[in-house]
């Protein structure tokens, strides 16, 4: 693989760009691997990357359906912070944003984090309680986080309207090292790092059984052919019920769409992110001007990739209450994406009751920023069976009672 | 947007009328059953990508609950009927099985 940098850029600029390779290879499936990755996402191909890096595992193959990043990966509103209540996903959290920190320098690839910090708008005396109650736990953690009064709210984002109608701006809880990245460019750079690992991206190849022996994954029948493998790691978001369908089990989790949209360009008019939970509202300005926002889920099961027009409606009315400007610009796209609500919110980085058969799902509405963290801690529990990371996450907790209660926690949104 | 029927109050409205109540036919465990069964109860869903049996509530309309039948992947609704019954009548089931042969659900089909 060649390197991307200043140089190169110079090099090519000089012969009218012919050297450039293409960023990942698309070979033909091979036979047998010792890992099948399901789902060419963020959250697989992370994975895939960690299994090479941390343990050498590259005997790998990420089998994709779609197109790859074009699922969620390519559908959120690009939001990483990792202020969260619960030990357990504090832990996985944090370990994503920091890895999102140099992840540019450790794919070579520069997917444009950006930690311009993410505020979380309190606008009820819950949020209040709850928002400070997060930010004691944060420092028992070692996550910074802090609250802020009314006033440094309006400093950090002018275009806010404080005295609201409806629910007037009352503080919120400002991680700074929170922020942004190109997701496209995360899903592009880990797929290029695995191509350059000698693991194949199979695209347009869609999963359409699961072979078992003996209660053993021994590989997978898809378009392309049936490939065996020795362990499977089943990473598809929304689909991970029908995959487990396959596999001849049952997940605690409904599939529901979440939709986002964005506004035209326009100059430079908020540098951080603002999350506005009561109302189910989320603003950020991209690079190239565009408001970035995002609303709720749908009520009901829906693979539709596409959500209802009334959601749309309601946050935009929501958020030009806090935001009065936003109310002269159009809308030029809106796209909804199928997340995978879990029954306690949280994601599940499971073993499965097929023996060398995992998941990484249940991510829900926020699963974009834990991409790395996700990788990292599921290559681990792949490799070894075991990481201190995914402990929590199993998808027994249901079973148990073990849940790790983010939903009524943290807010609503992820 | 969602059409349904409300088969309580016979009124057609559309989904903002309504409240959607996850999956129906759910088996209510209680007092003395299992852990399983209790997860079973709670957790445990179909999911399908396909014909998906739930329970909707006329919120803004008699205040009923009632169940639908509705595919997941087109939205097609392929009929609602009264929640006081543990699987769906004739006509709803073959309903689905004009459009969608073979579907199954659970125990039944």
């Amino acid at each position: 693989m060649k390197r991307y940098s200043a140089f190169a850029i110079a090099r090519e600029a000089f012969r009218h760009h012919s050297g450039w390779e293409r960023a990942w290879r698309s070979p033909a499936p091979k036979s047998k691997y010792d890992v099948i990755i399901i789902g060419a996402g963020g959250h697989g191909l992370a994975t895939a990357y960690y299994l090479g890096k941390n343990f050498g595992i590259t005997n790998v193959a990420v089998i994709e359906k779609g197109w790859l990043g074009g699922g969620n990966t390519g559908r959120n509103t690009t939001i990483i912070r990792s202020n969260y209540l619960q030990d357990p996903s504090a832990a996985i959290y944090e370990k994503s944003r920091s890895l999102y920190e140099t992840l540019s320098q450790d794919l070579n690839y520069n997917v444009m984090f950006s930690p311009r910090g993410v505020l979380m708008l309190a606008q009820t005396q819950h949020e209040i309680r709850g928002y400070k109650r997060t930010a004691h736990a944060n420092a028992l953690q070692g996550v910074p986080t802090e609250w802020i009064g009314p006033g440094r709210v309006k400093e950090i984002c002018p275009i806010i309207e404080l005295n609201g109608p409806r629910y007037p701006v009352l503080g919120g809880l400002f991680q700074e090292r929170g922020g942004t990245a190109r997701h496209d460019a995360v899903a592009w750079g880990y797929a290029r790092a695995c191509s350059d690992m000698g693991m194949d991206i199979i695209q347009q190849c869609e999963v359409t059984n699961i072979r078992t022996s003996g209660g053993k994954v021994v590989g997978v029948d898809t378009t392309k052919g049936a490939i065996e493998c020795d362990k499977l790691g089943g990473i598809v978001a929304g689909n991970s019920s029908v995959l487990a369908d396959m596999a001849g089990f049952r997940l605690p989790m409904e599939s529901v769409a979440l939709q986002a949209l964005v506004s035209e360009p326009i100059k430079p008019a908020m540098d951080i992110v603002v999350m506005a939970n009561t109302v189910h509202g989320y603003l950020s300005q991209s690079d190239k001007g565009e408001m970035v926002i995002g609303g709720g889920t749908d009520g009901y099961n829906n693979y539709t990739q596409r959500g209802s027009f009334h959601h749309i409606e309601e946050t935009v009315r929501a958020l030009i209450e806090t935001f009065p400007m936003l109310s002269r610009l159009k809308m030029l796209r809106q796209w909804g994406g199928i997340v995978d609500v879990t029954g306690d919110r949280s994601p599940m980085l499971t073993k499965t009751p097929i023996e060398g058969m995992f998941m990484n799902c249940g991510w829900g509405t926020g699963g974009f920023k834990a991409i790395p963290g996700s990788g990292w801690a599921m290559a681990e529990l792949m490799a070894k069976g075991e990481s201190p990371l995914t402990d929590e996450f199993s998808m027994w907790r249901f079973k148990e009672g073990k849940f790790i209660d983010e939903s009524v926690a943290a807010g609503v949104a992820h | 947007m969602l059409i349904l029927n409300c088969p309580c109050c016979g009124v057609s409205g559309e989904e903002t009328e309504y409240h959607a109540g996850g999956e129906a036919h759910l088996k209510r465990h209680s007092i003395g059953s299992t852990d399983d069964q209790f997860e079973e109860y709670l957790f445990m869903r179909e999911n399908p990508r396909g014909v998906h049996l739930e329970r909707w509530r006329h919120n803004n309309g008699c205040g009923k609950w009632f169940h639908a039948a509705r595919c997941t992947q087109t939205l097609e609704v392929f009929g609602t009927y009264s929640a006081q019954t543990y699987e769906p009548p004739k006509e709803i089931k073959d309903a689905i099985s004009a459009k969608r042969p073979g579907w199954t659900w659970r125990t039944f089909s």
